[in-house]
């Protein structure tokens, strides 16, 4: 571990004065809660940077709210605000079931969904859902403005995002429309455990039950939180049948690539998100 | 109160600790202010095994500012002493596993310790590792136990059942890490810390100091839990707080992180256990033979006593005429595996238990049949030729558990359920049936002779001397009770003294399920001999003012006792045969689950836990034990796994090495049998190792019956149920 000699540590007190602390030092670290740093940084797996921007006093990052035909979820809105929130409970109650698994209440209470995002695990609990839930992701530098990004184009690589430099996570939209979003989390334990696999998953279905559209994305599967797009496929224009279940299911290990880690393998994980899409979409059927 | 009847004994007062833990006032060893101390950090290899050529210290770090400890600087023997000696304090030569200490760093503080470990390397030459126990031929210490003809037993018998048994690591995750710090004295050394036994961690400075026994001092500090974690381990972290202490001519604090405690320290053996078993038809087991191999690790720590331990056990709790257990420890390049609750005896009870299954299926029988048929009973003898002659509680416990789970109909029910194709959940039962031996094995406790002290003080209270220490089993508060139910006075009369070696006999260690039992039973006439001296002196006064005008008229007044071996209690060490322990405890489990088809994660829904525990002297404190030692067992037997890659722990932390939190602990409902013990003090035995003992085959059996499968290795983990169940297709 090598330490810089000294951090210089800087908390801006509102959007402004983030924007402009990062604009002076792009690539700055961005602290949130500090559940995932503060760890990496205490166990030697991450350098303690020269350069840390602490939003944690940035109040309009904190807001929860409607807006127009959206729910608007601040970056620094805490996992624990997420599932007490009367608003992400009414047009996103699977965000906030996400949430309420994220670690231990000590970690829902300094953990945030800007964090979530930007920390980029393959196995952050939130995740899923915001790509099931087509939910856009607003970052702001100051000289562009705001910028929205798809979840769909958010997680680049392992551990890389869509984020550039000067970049910060604003908020969170998601279309109050949005068909709900079922969340399952498969993890080692019953509480605090870090996902094996996870599960969001929607659909749309025609007057006459066939699938309209379909999203179905994956925790702990791949090296970014992923859309199994070629089961999405197999499903959309269909009856929801065992026909279609099946060819979903069997599209599925082209979609997704786990590995053998220290949680798990990769042929319990290819085992597992099949068969709970299996057991999901046969729950949906009649 | 019913006159002649015990007031103490037998009622769950408050413990003498809760006041102190409740309210944060209990000083850990990180806790303690000590003026001029400094921090000590271990270098430690990194490696499972090679020739150290050289510790490199990096010039560009100025070392003016720390204090370095080699193997150089020891002024005694560089060993910590164990039944071997064969451990280095710190590595002179030859690294044999990944976490060995080859330094120790000590500074003004934290960072500056930190940064100095960072610019230590070491230049070693890479040596082949031994990383599996099945491949290492490398045997320490190797036990045959014979009975009978087993031979003969297995030609006679209408059918042999074979089968492989595994089981792996498991780390006690105490709350509180190890840690220990080191004061020199004018005339020695003054060592406190997080420890179960003042004595070794005493034995084992001296030899490294090269001090007599007299210069050393060994306190303990409150203890936040221990599981036999902290038997032998603090005796090296104390070795390197002195040592480092001692250089620099200050107090050295010593503590492990969660991460390097995990890495370091000892665990449970991981094994593997082969029984060949002949079975009559009508369900009678007239042969067992049992191989053990366990994984010792890298040095012979406390092997050769758990290896012992396992084999006793291995025949579990049946009656059979021919039996032949061949046990052997061999020696691998991972970190020493050492004492940890059940000492053994899990692993191999394990292995009986799934056994005992299997030869019920093999015969047509239910498991709870087959275990009825052949259970060891009052005028049976153990393997080791043991006749078993009073507080034999194992059929009660048995038919408790049976009772209770409604055994005989549920198993039933569920062995015939059809099997859905597209189910979610598959449920399963099982049961298990065992016992633990109390106090040390063979002539142990005969060579040991335990003391116990219980003296007068100046203001006219009690106070009980013991080296036994309190980790969170009670038993400060259970001595207390001992020793005022036998003085007819209040519990608030009588304290514990916090272990310390200049002031405590030696009792011998915490450990073995013998601190109540053994340690109790000294306890409890050293009290009775102060008593009756008391009342010699005051014959017209009733004995709390006896003892108050003792203290005032006469002063303090101590009586120190030991153990007396019973004489009838025979052990043939070199043949291995006769009365392995003073007596048993028995324990018996039934564990409902389900399971989840599509994750194969297992639920337990329902988990019986009954114990024959002699009698209970605090009933809350032994519902503890029996609770806490059955989770410890379930999450053992689906849950815990220590990953090592080439002889390095990957899953150093809570957050990858895995222990049950309140949502995965079932309700275990606990049912106390109580055979007494006519020589354990008020009838008790010990409980503290007898939970860790069944429920994980109890837990094994019920997924087996689920999925319908033979659940052989543990942890039974959702990636290997699913290779199990795929296996079987």
């Amino acid at each position: 571990m090598i330490h810089a000699s000294t951090t210089a540590i800087t908390r801006p007190r509102s959007l402004d004065e983030a924007l402009a602390a990062l604009e002076k030092s792009p690539g700055a670290v961005l602290l949130a809660g500090g559940t995932d740093l503060m760890v990496a940084w205490n166990a030697g797996e991450r350098h303690l940077p020269e350069r840390v921007v602490d939003l944690w006093s940035v109040p309009e990052l904190a807001t929860i709210g409607v807006a127009g035909d959206a729910l608007h979820v601040g970056a620094l809105a805490t996992h624990s605000r997420i599932v007490g929130s009367p608003e992400v409970r009414a047009h996103a109650p699977a965000l906030a079931e996400a949430s309420r698994t994220v670690g231990a209440a000590q970690i829902q209470n300094r953990g945030t969904i800007g964090g979530n995002i930007a920390n980029a695990s393959p196995a952050g609990d939130t995740l899923p859902v915001l790509l099931a839930m087509d939910a856009t992701i607003v970052v702001a530098s100051r000289a562009r403005g705001e910028r929205p990004v798809p979840a769909d184009a958010f997680w680049t690589a392992y551990r890389r995002t869509a984020l550039a430099p000067e970049e910060l996570i604003v908020r969170v939209e998601i279309a109050r429309d949005r068909p709900q979003v079922l969340f399952r989390k498969v993890g080692t334990r019953r509480a605090q455990a870090i996902a094996k696999v996870s599960m969001a998953l929607s659909l749309r279905r025609s007057a006459g039950g066939a699938v309209e559209d379909a999203r179905i994305a994956w925790g702990s599967v791949a090296p970014t939180p992923v859309r199994a797009r070629r089961a999405e496929d197999a499903l959309r224009g269909k009856p929801l049948d065992a026909a279609s279940i099946g060819a979903a299911c069997a599209a599925l290990p082209q979609d997704i690539s786990p590995i053998d880690d220290i949680r798990s393998t990769r042929e319990y994980r290819l085992h597992v998100a099949m068969a709970i899409l299996r057991r999901a979409l046969s729950g949906w059927v009649g | 109160m019913v006159p002649g009847r015990s007031r103490i004994v037998g009622d769950s007062p408050v413990r003498k600790d809760a006041f102190e833990k409740v309210t944060g006032k209990a000083r850990f060893v990180d806790d303690l202010s000590v003026e001029g101390a400094w921090v000590g950090r271990t270098v430690r290899s990194s490696e499972a095994h090679a020739r150290l050529r050289a510790i490199r210290f990096d010039p560009a770090f100025d070392w003016s500012t720390v204090v370095v400890v080699t193997a150089a600087d020891i002024p005694g023997e560089n060993v910590i002493a164990a039944i071997a000696d064969d451990q280095p304090c710190l590595v002179d030569g030859v690294i044999r596993h990944a976490a060995e200490p080859v330094a120790v760093i000590a500074a003004p503080d934290d960072r500056t310790a930190g940064e100095a470990l960072r610019h230590v390397s070491l230049d070693t030459e890479s040596l082949t590792p031994v990383l599996d126990h099945e491949s290492s031929d490398q045997a320490l210490k190797s036990y045959e136990i014979l009975k009978g003809d087993v031979e003969r037993g297995l030609a006679e018998a209408d059918l042999i059942v074979e089968g492989t048994y595994r089981v792996g690591h498991q780390e006690q995750m105490y709350i509180e890490p190890q840690g220990i710090i080191a004061i020199p004295r004018q005339d020695g050394m003054l060592v406190q810390g997080s420890l179960q036994c003042p004595f070794y961690v005493h034995k084992a400075l001296t030899r490294v100091l090269g001090l007599a026994g007299d210069e050393v001092v060994v306190a303990q500090t409150v203890t936040g839990g221990a599981f036999g974690g902290k038997e032998e381990y603090p005796s090296m972290i104390a070795a390197h707080a002195a040592l480092a202490a001692r250089k620099a001519g200050r107090p050295v604090r010593i503590v492990y992180d969660r991460r390097e405690d995990v890495r370091a320290t000892t665990k449970r053996h991981p094994a593997t256990v082969r029984h060949r078993t002949g079975v009559m038809r009508d369900g009678r087991i007239v042969a067992m033979d049992v191989e053990v191999v366990m994984d010792g690790g890298a040095y012979v720590t406390l092997t050769p006593v758990v290896l012992s331990r396992g084999t006793i056990h291995a025949a579990g709790a049946y009656r059979c005429a021919n039996t032949r257990i061949r046990s052997r420890a061999v020696m691998t390049n991972t970190p020493p595996n050492g004492a940890f609750r059940g000492f053994g005896a899990p692993q191999t009870l394990f292995a009986v238990e799934r056994q005992m299954d299997r030869v019920a299926r093999a015969l047509g029988l239910s498991p709870l049949e087959v275990r009825r048929k052949n259970l060891i009973g009052v005028g049976d003898t153990t393997a080791t030729g043991q006749l078993l002659t009073d507080s034999v509680g194992a059929r009660e416990v048995l038919e408790a558990v049976a009772t209770a789970g409604n055994v005989e109909l549920r198993h039933a029910e569920l062995e015939n359920k059809p099997r859905v194709d597209g189910a979610h959940l598959a449920r399963g039962l099982g049961l298990s049936v065992y016992l633990h031996g109390a106090g040390f094995t063979g002539s142990g406790e005969a060579h040991l002779r335990g003391k116990a002290a219980v003296a007068l003080g100046r203001d006219g209270r009690f106070e009980v001397q013991v080296g036994s220490t309190e980790m969170g089993q009670g038993a400060r508060t259970v001595l207390a009770q001992i020793a005022a139910e036998e003085l007819g006075v209040p519990l608030d009369d009588v304290d514990v003294v916090t272990p310390d070696t200049s002031i405590v006999p030696d009792s011998g260690p915490t450990v073995a399920s013998r601190t109540t039992m053994i340690v109790g039973s000294v306890v409890r006439e050293a009290a009775a001999a102060l008593g009756a001296e008391l009342g010699a002196a005051y014959p017209s006064l009733e004995l709390r003012a006896a003892a108050r005008e003792h203290a005032i008229e006469r002063g303090p007044l101590r009586v120190l006792r030991e153990y007396r071996p019973p004489p009838d209690v025979r052990w043939d060490d070199a043949a291995y045969r006769g009365d392995a322990y003073p007596v048993y405890g028995y324990g018996a489990n039934v564990v409902e689950v389900e399971v989840d088809l599509d994750t194969l994660q297992v639920e337990v829904t329902r988990c019986l836990a009954a114990a024959d525990v002699g009698k209970a002297i605090h009933p809350q404190l032994v519902e503890g034990q029996v609770q806490g030692g059955t989770l410890q067992a379930l999450a053992w037997g689906y849950l815990e796994e220590l990953v090592l890659k080439d002889g390095r722990v990957q899953n150093d932390r809570m957050t990858n090495y895995l222990i049950p939190t309140t949502l995965d602990t079932p309700p275990i409902e606990t049912i106390l049998v109580e055979r007494p013990y006519v020589r354990g003090p008020f009838g008790a035995k010990g409980v503290g190792e007898l939970p860790m003992d069944g429920a994980a085959a109890a837990l094994a059996s019920a997924i087996s019956q689920a999925l319908g499968v033979e659940v052989d290795t543990l942890p039974a983990t959702p990636e290997r149920l699913l290779d199990l169940v795929r296996g079987s297709r």
